[in-house]
Order: C-alpha cells, then structure tokens, then sequence
C-alpha cells in the first residue's frame, strides 16, 4: 500500500465515524486546551509581578548593615565583633563609582509630628534629593527635598497625602512649619499618591534630609543606601566596585552587604514559576483525562472495525499495511484533537488577555509543546495498540469477530 | 499437478476443556478450473474447510500445496501476498467497507497491492462494467440492493484475476431470483477458467456444480463427480 493510499485511506477511516472523530478530538482539544489556558493564567500572572518590579527599577543596589552569610575567621572578627555602622561618608564615597547613577542614603525611625495642635506618630525617613527618583514616586505639590550635601541638615520636609490630609484638612500645607520630633521644619512638598512600594507606603510617610533625621534620632548610621546603576549591565560590575569600595573604607572588613533588586526578584520569580508549575499539574491531570477518552474511543472503534481488519486481511493486506493505516488515523485524529486545542486554548488566553488587559496571559512555550506533544503521543499510543493486537489476530478470527 | 492438494489436515478447536475435530484428516485435490460445491449440515467443518484452503486459517497438522508450493508453512505475511494475487473470496455477508463507495470496495485489493492509481481506476471501472455497476460506483453499500451488493463483492473479488474464487454461502443472503443472478455470474467465471469452490446450504446451487463435497463431522464422507450442468438459466 502507497503511503498517499495509506494516507487515504485513513482520512476515510477518519471521517467516515464522525461521531467518533468528534469525540476523540473534542477530548483531546480540551485537554490541550486547558493546558494552554492554565499556564497562560500562571504565567501571566508571574510575568504581572516581575513587570512590576521592573517598573520599580530593576538596576538598583540596596547596601545593608550587616554580614549577610557567615564565613569564616578573618582578620576583621578580631577586630571588632559589631558591624559598623553605615554612614552618610559611605553613601557620598559611593557617587564617585563610574557605574553609579543615583545614591539615596536612607536613615528611619519614628516621631511625632504636630502642626496647629494636631498630633500624630509617623515614620520618619532621612534620604536625599535622588530617593524619588530611584523609587520612581511622584510629588504631587511643592518640591521634593533640595539637592545638597548628605552633611547638612536642612529644616525641611516631604509629607505623604495621608499626613497631609489629616494635620492640614483643606489648608495649603506648602511653605507651613510643622514640629517634627523636637525641630521645627518646613514642608516643600506633598507627595503624589502612593507608588507602588514594598511595604514602603509613601502616604504616610515623612521625608526629611538624611542629615535631619540622623540628628533628630541622634546616630549616625544610616539603615540603607539604595543604588541606580547606570544600565542594567553594569549592576553586577556595581555591585563588585561597591563592595570593594566599602570594605576599603573600613579595612577590608565586610561587614555590610550588597544585594540586588534581581534577587528579590528572583525570589518572586521562583514562587510564582512554582504556582504556574502548580497549576500545569492541574491541566495536565485534564490532558491525561483526555488521553483516557482517546484511548476508550480508539479501542472501541478497533474493536468494532475488527471485521474490517479481517477482511483487509483476507484481501491480502499485511500486518504493516494494516498498522501503518490504523497509525496514520490515529495520527491524523490526534493531530486534528492537538491544533483545535492549541487554537481553542490560545483563544481562552485572548480572552483572559481581553478582560484583563493588565495580565500578559500568554502561554508559556515550554507548556504548549508539553501538552501538544502528550496528547499526540496518547493519541498515537491509544490508536496504535488496539490496532497492533488486531492486525496480530488470525484473519478468520478477526473475520468472525462481531 | 493438481492446483490444490491437502494431505491429512486436521484443524482442533478448543472450547474450554473439550476439543472439537473441526476437520479430520482431510485429504484433497482440487484441479485448476474445477467447480466444486462443498455441502454438509451445519458444523461438519464446511467453512473451515474454506478457510483453510483461503489460508485465512491454520491447520493444526497437514500439508496443503497451492500450485505445487507448500503454503503452511509460509509467515502471515507471505499467505497475505498469496491471498492477494492468487485468491478471491465472496463471503454470505458481503463483508462490504460500509464507508467506502462501490468503487472503492471493488479497488481495495488494487489498493493493498499496491496498484498505481490510473491502472488502478482502469480497471475498477471496467470490473464495475462488467458486473453492471456502472450507475452504482459512487453509491455506498448501505444504498444498494442485495444482489448489487454481492455483485460489488464479486467484482471485487475477481479484480485482482485470481486462480481461485472462495464463495461461502454467496446466496444465503439473497432472495431467490438475486441468488440465482450471483449464481450464474460466478459461474460464467468459473467457465472463463477460475476453480470456483463454493460452500452452500443450498441444494438448488450445489446441484449446478460438477463436484461435490458431502462433508460430515469434518471429514468428507463423499466426493461426487456429475456430468456439467445444463448452462445456467437466468430464469
């Protein structure tokens, strides 16, 4: 038999059961289509957060006190058994760095702020002129904190809506001298609505000089530096230069640490990866449903085309010939079940796509093969044994077979 | 040389413990051209007589040579090859592809073989001529009458110019008038020189053949050799 009659012959096979062609790929389409909409959401929805962080700004350093990992013994334990602290020296030594863009050093703590007998507690955060533009915040009204030395300290502040809205109701609060702690400070500017932070909400915070807050809560440390390299490529030769920076500064002990956006990103990116994993597991318990209803419907049809298989047999159709067709139906069923599915999934993403336009829910490549490739495999696998064991068969009996 | 020749064959069945002689040390010689009738009450092992010498089964023990070849002992898919160039078979259920159109039924042993298209689609409608099919090639089975069921069978059985023509019970399904209809055109075949081996319930139809098989508890208790018959009526 010619592989074009083979072919043939099978499309015949194919269409001449409709019922059961439309079963078979019904089952199939849906398995694979549920595959392609689940990973879409899962990966759609991790694809969401790491934008996000993008958006936060992926080429940013952040310098903490502190060792991060313990290592061994090194000529720094003898020294001293305390991290030092940061300073803002460190922070300004940091700007002279070729691939350092923007340093914002970052000193926090807690004060009470009043204004026209209003009190209230709020976090306080000491930075400099750089930090809304590393965060990527708005200020809504006023200016954000002058461009100065990280050593003076200005008698200023940057007050978040919240704030704003409650010690100054309808009144302009710009150019208003507001008691923070024990000074007297000025506010410059309102912050915009609150950007989207880690934990950080700008609403209610107040942002002083770094210099202002270090000496309203008398210290000199600092609880952050944060860093916007210049590019994205030049974050890892960053964070080399920073370390090797700061632990000059303080004699080779490093007992600061360095980490980047990327790795709190990473984090995400695992968990999320996981759920998308998780939720693949789900589809591909549809996908292997699926492969069971493919498998009854070929064996059935086998089974009642036993006679037909005898009498190709009696005819003088090989055992080959008789599989070969049996393989190119079951092949042509699944490929037919496959890219139904493939279509039907790809639009069930459009759709998630259409209603919520913020979600990137596209399919990941890795989930699209998976599923196209199980369900060919079941399809064949499922076509092929039946026919395999019928083609075996004497053709008297298969004949006979009713 | 005779065309068929079987020497002892025995052909056990098993159902559960018991064994059944379906046949029984049968031993035969069919010449080419011959036109046997092999008759029997149910069970006596008639069609698996058929199906032995169709090489659709295996003999237990026995010898069967086909045109002086030992075919018992040829792989599955050598007594396909056979089947397919030197044998037809008709079958009382027509055993037609219920898909496939009249035409496609009578081209799928062209097809198995391997025949190309064009010599293929030759043939197909000169067979379909000349068992009067024409108007019915492109009618699928379930749109056809008994007779122009058997008939499509027929051609389709001859199509590939076999040695031997099988028929089991090619009548059994037909009314009388069809049935002597198929009759007469297997037996026009058998004259233009095919040995035509017919298995029947029928003594009407076992009566035209020039020999006769009487097989019971599957041995054959006769083997009757009567002078041709009277051409065959189309009455």
């Amino acid at each position: 038999m010619s592989p074009v009659d083979t072919l043939r012959f099978a499309t015949r096979a194919a269409l001449g059961y409709p019922q059961r062609t439309a079963l078979m790929m019904l089952a199939m389409s849906i398995g694979v289509a549920a595959v392609v909409m689940l990973t879409a959401l899962g990966d759609g929805a991790r694809r969401f957060v790491v934008e996000e962080f993008a958006a936060l700004g992926a080429n940013l350093l952040i310098v903490l006190p502190g060792r991060n990992e313990t290592g061994g013994v090194n000529p720094g334990s003898f020294v001293s058994s305390t991290p030092r602290d940061l300073t803002t020296d460190d922070a300004a030594s940091l700007l002279r760095l070729p691939q350092v863009k923007r340093v914002a050093p970052l000193a926090m703590g807690s004060a009470e702020i009043s204004f026209g007998g209003r009190l209230r507690e709020v976090m306080v955060l000491g930075t400099s002129a750089d930090y809304v533009d590393i965060r990527g915040f708005g200020v809504a009204r006023g200016q954000f904190l002058p461009r100065e030395d990280f050593r003076r300290a200005s008698a200023v502040a940057v007050i978040g809506e919240t704030i704003r809205a409650e010690l100054f109701g309808n009144q302009n609060a710009i150019g208003r001298m507001i008691r923070l702690g024990d000074r007297r400070l000025r506010v410059i500017g309102v912050m915009g609505p609150a950007g989207r932070g880690l934990g950080m909400n700008s609403d209610e915070l107040v942002l002083v000089p770094v210099a202002t807050a270090q000496a309203m809560f008398d210290t000199n440390s600092l609880f952050r530096i944060m860093i916007e390299t210049r590019d994205r490529e030049s974050l890892l030769p960053a964070q080399r230069e920073v370390e090797k920076l700061l632990g000059a500064r303080r004699q080779g002990e490093l007992d600061f640490t360095v980490i980047t956006q990327d790795a709190v990103l990473g984090t995400f990116d695992r968990i999320l990866g996981a759920l998308t994993l998780g939720v693949a597991g789900i589809a591909a318990i549809s996908l292997a449903v699926a492969g069971i209803l493919v498998m009854n419907v070929m064996l059935v049809a086998v089974t009642q085309r036993t006679g037909e298989i005898g009498l190709l047999k009696a005819l003088g159709a090989s055992s080959r010939a008789i599989r070969l067709a049996f393989l190119a139906e079951a092949a042509l069923l699944s490929l037919a079940g496959a890219l139904a599915g493939f279509v039907l999934g790809h639009a069930g993403a459009w759709a998630i796509r259409l209603a919520f336009p913020t979600l990137p829910a596209w399919p990941p490549d890795w989930a699209v093969s998976a599923a196209l490739g199980t369900a060919l495999t079941t399809g064949l696998l499922f076509g092929v044994m039946p026919a395999r064991r019928a083609a075996a068969l004497d053709p008297v009996q298969a004949l006979t077979k009713r | 040389m005779a065309q068929i020749e079987l020497e002892g064959i025995e052909r056990i069945f098993r159902l559960g413990d018991s064994e059944v002689h379906a046949l029984n040390d049968v031993s035969l010689r069919i010449k080419a051209g011959e036109y046997v009738a092999v008759m029997g009450p149910s069970g006596s092992g008639k069609s698996t007589l058929l199906n032995l010498l169709g090489l659709l089964d295996r003999p237990n023990s026995g010898h069967y040579r086909l045109e002086g070849r030992d075919v018992t002992t040829l792989s599955a898919d050598e007594q396909a090859a056979v089947r397919s160039a030197r044998i037809g078979f008709v079958f009382q259920s027509f055993h037609l592809v219920p898909r496939l159109t009249a035409a496609e039924n009578v081209a799928l042993p062209l097809m198995l073989a391997g025949v190309p298209v064009a010599e293929r689609s030759a043939r197909v409608q000169r067979a379909l001529k000349d068992f009067g099919l024409e108007s019915r090639a492109h009618h699928r089975p379930d749109e056809l009458s008994g007779g122009q069921r058997q008939r499509v069978a027929i051609a389709r059985a001859t199509i590939m110019r076999p040695a031997m023509l099988l028929a089991d019970e090619p009548t059994g399904n037909l009314d009388r008038a069809t049935g002597q209809e198929v009759t007469a055109l297997l037996e026009a075949l058998n004259a233009a020189g095919t040995t035509l081996i017919v298995v029947t319930h029928d003594p009407a139809m076992g009566a035209r053949a020039r020999r006769h098989l009487l097989m019971e508890d599957g041995a054959i208790r006769q083997d009757l050799r009567s002078t041709p018959a009277a051409t065959p009526d189309p009455s």
